[in-house]
């Protein structure tokens, strides 16, 4: 026991003379600029990604996601991934957040406060949030205590560096993807017009059930204005 | 940068999202939910990126590449829950996904309304 102890108890040395090496060239308890501008804004997405799960509005719970998407660009910023921040601008906040806002306005969700927008197991569910988020923490800054990336130099992320690396080693999981955005598109089309058999068979059975719903959608929402 | 930063930062936010998809009732705010949980994963990728490419000289940048690839998965699924949400509300009139219990085993007790419409629906 004690010769098979040695030899970890001399790495124990070793990766803490590492662990002080590294916590004196760095710092615990001086941030840098980049620190405190990433932990301000890491703030601000958290809060705005809290509010979006737990308002009571609808429309605004989409309103800050993109206020959490746009956070979370500025973050990609500061970690010198500039490619994906400006793609996350695109797509992201560009083009998810209005699919969303559609979806919200064509299944005719109310305008103001909803109060039955959070079911009744949202005890249990803020339980296993809690639980998760701290395991998860607790296990994350346990196992990268003492590891620091590099910002300086050049970024690593640029248009430059990402193209190259996308159109020399992913090429093949790249053209995968435009079949499977392809695969998508066609699906949904497939998915959002009427099926014809039932257009053809039974109009007027298949429409009825859906009369009456739309109808009680529209006045649930002049009960609500 | 500390590389707990970001790490703790995603970890966050996909609690949050998680706490969203349990939680919530609508089934666009569900998707809102998972946006989320993934855009965290997304962080980790990056981050782990960028210090995979100065600490250990990798010039693959998987992480980055894995990332975009997320993004535009992402945003077919995006695609892909909205029509499959805005035809259940065309079918249902409704996107409240605690409705929506047709395959559950044990019917609670309002489950003769949406038997006698989906009854109705199919005949």
């Amino acid at each position: 026991m004690i010769l098979a102890a040695a030899p970890t108890a001399a790495t124990a040395t070793a990766a803490r003379a590492a662990t002080t090496v590294a916590a004196e060239h760095h710092g615990f308890l001086s941030p840098t600029g980049v620190e405190i501008a990433f932990l301000l804004v890491g703030l601000l997405t958290f809060g705005a990604a809290v509010v979006t799960v737990t308002t009571k509005q609808l429309v605004h719970a989409a309103l800050w996601l993109v206020v959490a998407l746009g956070g979370l660009a500025v973050e990609y910023l500061l970690l010198t991934a500039e490619f994906i921040a400006w793609v996350q601008v695109l797509i992201y906040v560009g083009s998810v957040v209005v699919l969303l806002l559609f979806g919200l306005m064509l299944t005719r969700a109310p305008i103001g406060r909803s109060p039955d927008a959070d079911s009744g197991n949202r005890w249990a569910a803020l339980t296993v949030a809690v639980a998760s988020a701290g395991a998860l923490v607790w296990v994350v800054v346990d196992a990268f205590r003492t590891t620091w990336v590099e910002l300086d130099g050049a970024a690593s992320g640029s248009t430059e560096v990402t193209g190259a690396s996308l159109f020399q080693n992913w090429v093949l999981p790249f053209e995968a993807l435009s079949v499977l955005l392809l695969a998508a598109l066609v699906g949904a089309i497939v998915l959002s017009r009427k099926a014809k058999a039932d257009s053809a068979a039974g109009g007027m059975k298949a429409a009825a059930p859906r009369v009456p719903g739309s109808r009680d959608g529209e006045q649930d929402k002049e009960g609500v204005r | 940068m500390h590389l707990a930063y970001p790490a703790v930062l995603a970890a966050l936010l996909f609690c949050t999202g998680l706490y969203g998809v349990l939680a919530r009732r609508n089934a666009i705010l569900v998707l809102m939910s998972v946006e989320l949980m993934l855009n965290a994963v997304n962080l980790n990728l990056v981050a782990f990126d960028v210090w995979l490419s100065r600490a250990a000289r990798d010039t693959l940048h998987s992480g980055q590449a894995l990332t975009l690839f997320t993004i535009a998965i992402a945003a077919a699924e995006i695609g892909i829950g909205l029509a499959i949400v805005l035809a259940v509300y065309r079918n249902r009139g409704t996107s409240d996904i605690d409705k929506l219990r047709d395959t559950a085993e044990g019917h609670g007790p309002d489950s003769d309304a949406p038997a006698a419409e989906k009854a109705e629906a199919t005949a």
